[in-house]
């Protein structure tokens, strides 16, 4: 019987396509977040073979904290006309706005964590019974722990500890009214099957994960895009760089690196050689040992 | 993870995927030997080495504690223990793997259960000092009840017993003996020390009279290509896609998950349960079409006739028919506290289909560590392992576990709580 046998991907690609067919059986309302990053755009790749030839029985929700990079959110448009898909976008600025949220202060203020109350009233608003994410195990420890139906209780928060067992490919999504389900197709992926997939299904990518010049600033260690969002310290200079974004979130807590790579090959090379995490250059996980653990029982992606 | 091949980009396209479940307790030397596996596989990152470093100094370990890698929630960091399932991902030129990490205790033996639910191989430590305990049968028991294909037992700890031969030889002998009452199809042995590195990725200078493999070789060349079940076609309907558009006007697809067997284009099928009868029209996805497919793609069938089809529907090959019952014989493993109880009442889930059953006896329960079957108590609480007899509200088309681990298993809800709160496996 040998012969049958998938490549890593292609079982990666099977396995997830399964989840997200699952989310349309078993929910009437769901939603894909979509950032525009490339583990959304892989999440809403997926979709698509999914359902094929129908379109994807999900809506597009993207959370913006108004600190995005113009890119992204040209990326993001681009795919929506291209692909007629609906997409709504959630407001962190009319969430600060309406007195829900509240900015932070000092030098390091990021909206990264206002981003909760925004999705929260957003799947409230809409009625969305589950949200897709394109999070995965292999990014930080307390996403380790995660499932592929991850239960949210109607003040939208997760119990890491009472958990539903998830056994062979046997789904759970059962719940009370008013409470949600976040759904996590690509669980089973590293960074490096992402990108691989990228280069073998071809798929498109915002423009800034490739080598570019830019200004730059240094804060801690980390190289920050200069933009009108961020504060410069006094001994902070702006200066032109090489670089790209092995990951894309919020302005303000996302680190460039330095790099020539022009193309997903090139990428693939870097990420195979290179000795510290994607999320190595995001500030927002190392608030504290656990700060992922905290914002994700709120209620966070 | 540097060591892949950089200059060979089509090679990553071409690995294979192995899942693989580790379970032990505190001392047992698990989470030294994954942070080996991790290390020496050069998988750990800078950044992750540095935290844990960290982490280390300010518990005031006098060793960098590479079980900090795996414990991620902040309870488990806290009582140095492993509560939940953690998985854990690494990759070498060959192949990826997915490491299930779960908890050894007793108290956990649902937590196993699942780990142990999607694996190719289990691993099981054995200490050296101590040989055969409680908790190997018990593990032993688990990989062979949840029918994982290939089993390694690894003699830990062989650097306590100055790499003695015949200790090894001593507990491999008992491990046979034991393991001639389990259904297991692969069973493997190798003499390690995680803490120093012998025979986990590196051959062993220390043991010039063991001439089998490292761990680290067995894993990226163990056969799994025919882990799978490709005799039996069974093609759980999952979703059914309408387009409903100009261009796709009457298409009608099946989409699912090919639970086991091969499916092939103008192939004579069976629906179940309406028992009407077609041919296998096209095979699609949205790259093409394609003349087979196999477990475990996701695809989408037509088919030659317009017949009503839905979720939890079953196509399968005519000549090849599943078990077509509403009694249910299953070992079933409990995961809460309120206990299983005959007459007790339950959604179940299986393959793509939802019903609901009720409990119409308990033969007996199975003490875990001994294999004795306690046919007098029937008081099945958290984490035990039962023998039962279930009647569903409708048929279910099954076949044994042991021949197909996707048709074969099952899992029971509470409808008061939706909790899952039992996993079953026909016999």
């Amino acid at each position: 019987m040998a012969g049958y046998h998938l490549t890593h991907l292609r079982e990666l690609e099977a396995e997830s396509i399964y989840v997200l067919r699952e989310v349309a059986a078993q929910f009437e309302n769901p939603a894909l977040l979509f950032s525009g990053g490339k583990d959304s755009i892989v999440c809403f790749h997926l979709a698509q073979k999914a359902f094929w030839p129908a379109k994807i029985p999900f809506t597009l929700v993207h959370i913006d904290t108004g600190h995005n990079f113009q890119e992204t959110l040209d990326f993001r448009d681009e795919l929506v006309k291209k692909n007629n898909v609906n997409l709504i976008v959630g407001s962190v600025q009319e969430s600060i706005d309406a007195g829900k949220a509240t900015e932070e202060k000092g030098i390091n203020a990021s909206r990264n964590a206002l981003q909760t109350v925004t999705l929260l009233d957003t799947i409230e608003k809409y009625k969305f019974d589950a949200a897709i994410g394109g999070a995965r195990r292999d990014e930080e420890k307390a996403r380790a722990k995660e499932r592929f139906f991850s239960h949210r209780d109607e003040f939208g928060q997760w119990d890491p500890k009472n958990q539903r067992p998830e056994l062979w490919n046997l789904f759970n999504g059962k719940k009370n009214i008013g409470e949600h389900f976040r759904v996590f197709p690509i669980s089973n992926w590293t960074e490096m099957d992402v990108w691989q997939y990228i280069l073998q299904e071809n798929i498109e990518i915002p423009s800034i994960y490739f080598t570019h010049e830019r200004d730059c600033f240094v804060r801690d260690g980390v190289i920050y895009a200069h933009s009108s969002f961020m504060q410069l310290k006094p001994t902070e200079k702006v200066e032109r760089r090489t670089v790209r974004f092995r990951t894309i979130g919020d302005m303000t807590c996302t680190g460039a690196v330095v790099s020539e790579a022009s193309t997903l090959s090139q990428i693939i090379e870097e990420v195979a050689s290179t000795r510290v995490t994607e999320r190595g250059s995001r500030i927002d996980d190392k608030r504290s040992e656990a700060a992922m653990e905290d914002r994700k029982k709120a209620g966070y992606f | 993870m540097n060591n892949l091949p950089t200059d060979n980009l089509s090679g990553y396209l071409d690995m294979d995927l192995l899942r693989f479940t580790t379970a032990g307790s505190v001392d047992d030397g698990k989470s030294t030997l994954i942070g080996r596996l991790l290390y020496d596989s050069k998988s750990i990152f800078e950044d992750q080495m540095e935290a844990i470093e960290r982490a280390s100094q300010k518990k005031g370990e006098e060793h960098v504690n590479l079980a900090l890698l795996t414990d991620g929630l902040r309870a488990e960091r806290e009582q140095g223990i492993t509560i939940d399932v953690a998985y854990r991902y690494f990759a070498t030129p060959k192949r990826k793997f997915i490491i299930a990490d779960t908890p050894g205790h007793i108290q956990y033996t649902r937590n196993m259960v699942t780990g142990a639910s999607t694996a190719n191989l289990a691993i099981i430590l054995v200490d050296a000092r101590k040989g055969i305990v409680e908790q190997t049968c018990r593990h032993s028991f688990i990989a062979s009840l949840l029918q994982i294909p290939h089993i390694v037992y690894c003699i830990n700890k062989m650097d306590l017993v100055d790499y003695d031969k015949d200790t090894f030889f001593r507990i491999k002998k008992e491990l046979e003996d034991f393991s001639a009452k389990l259904d297991v199809r692969d069973i493997n042995f190798i003499p390690i020390s995680a803490l120093n590195g012998d025979n986990v990725v590196d051959r062993s200078t220390k043991m010039n009279w063991y001439d089998g493999q490292t761990l680290m070789y067995l894993l990226e060349n163990v056969h799994i290509a025919g882990d799978y079940n490709h005799i039996d076609a069974r093609f759980p309907v999952q979703y059914v896609v309408r387009p409903m558009t100009t261009e796709h006007h009457d298409y009608r697809g099946y989409a699912g998950r090919v639970a086991s067997g091969v499916l092939r284009v103008g192939d004579d099928i069976t629906v179940l349960p309406s028992g009407f009868e077609s041919k296998i029209k096209s095979i699609d996805t949205s790259t093409g079409m394609l003349e087979e497919a196999f477990a475990p793609m996701s695809v989408c069938l037509t088919l030659e006739d317009e017949i009503d089809i839905s979720r939890g529907d079953m196509i399968v090959r005519r000549n090849n028919l599943p078990e077509q019952s509403q009694d249910v014989e299953a070992m079933v493993c409990w995961f809460t506290e309120r206990p299983l109880q005959t007459g007790g009442k339950y959604a179940i889930k299986h393959t793509s289909k939802d019903v609901r059953c009720m409990i119409k006896d308990i033969r007996y329960k199975m003490d875990i560590n001994t294999l004795h079957r306690n046919e007098e108590d029937k008081n099945i609480k958290m984490n035990d392992i039962a023998r039962v007899v279930l009647r569903t509200t409708a048929p279910l088309f099954t076949d044994k576990y042991h021949r197909n681990r996707f048709t074969g298993s099952f899992i029971l809800i509470d409808e008061g709580t939706n909790e899952t709160v039992g996993a079953g496996m026909i016999i």
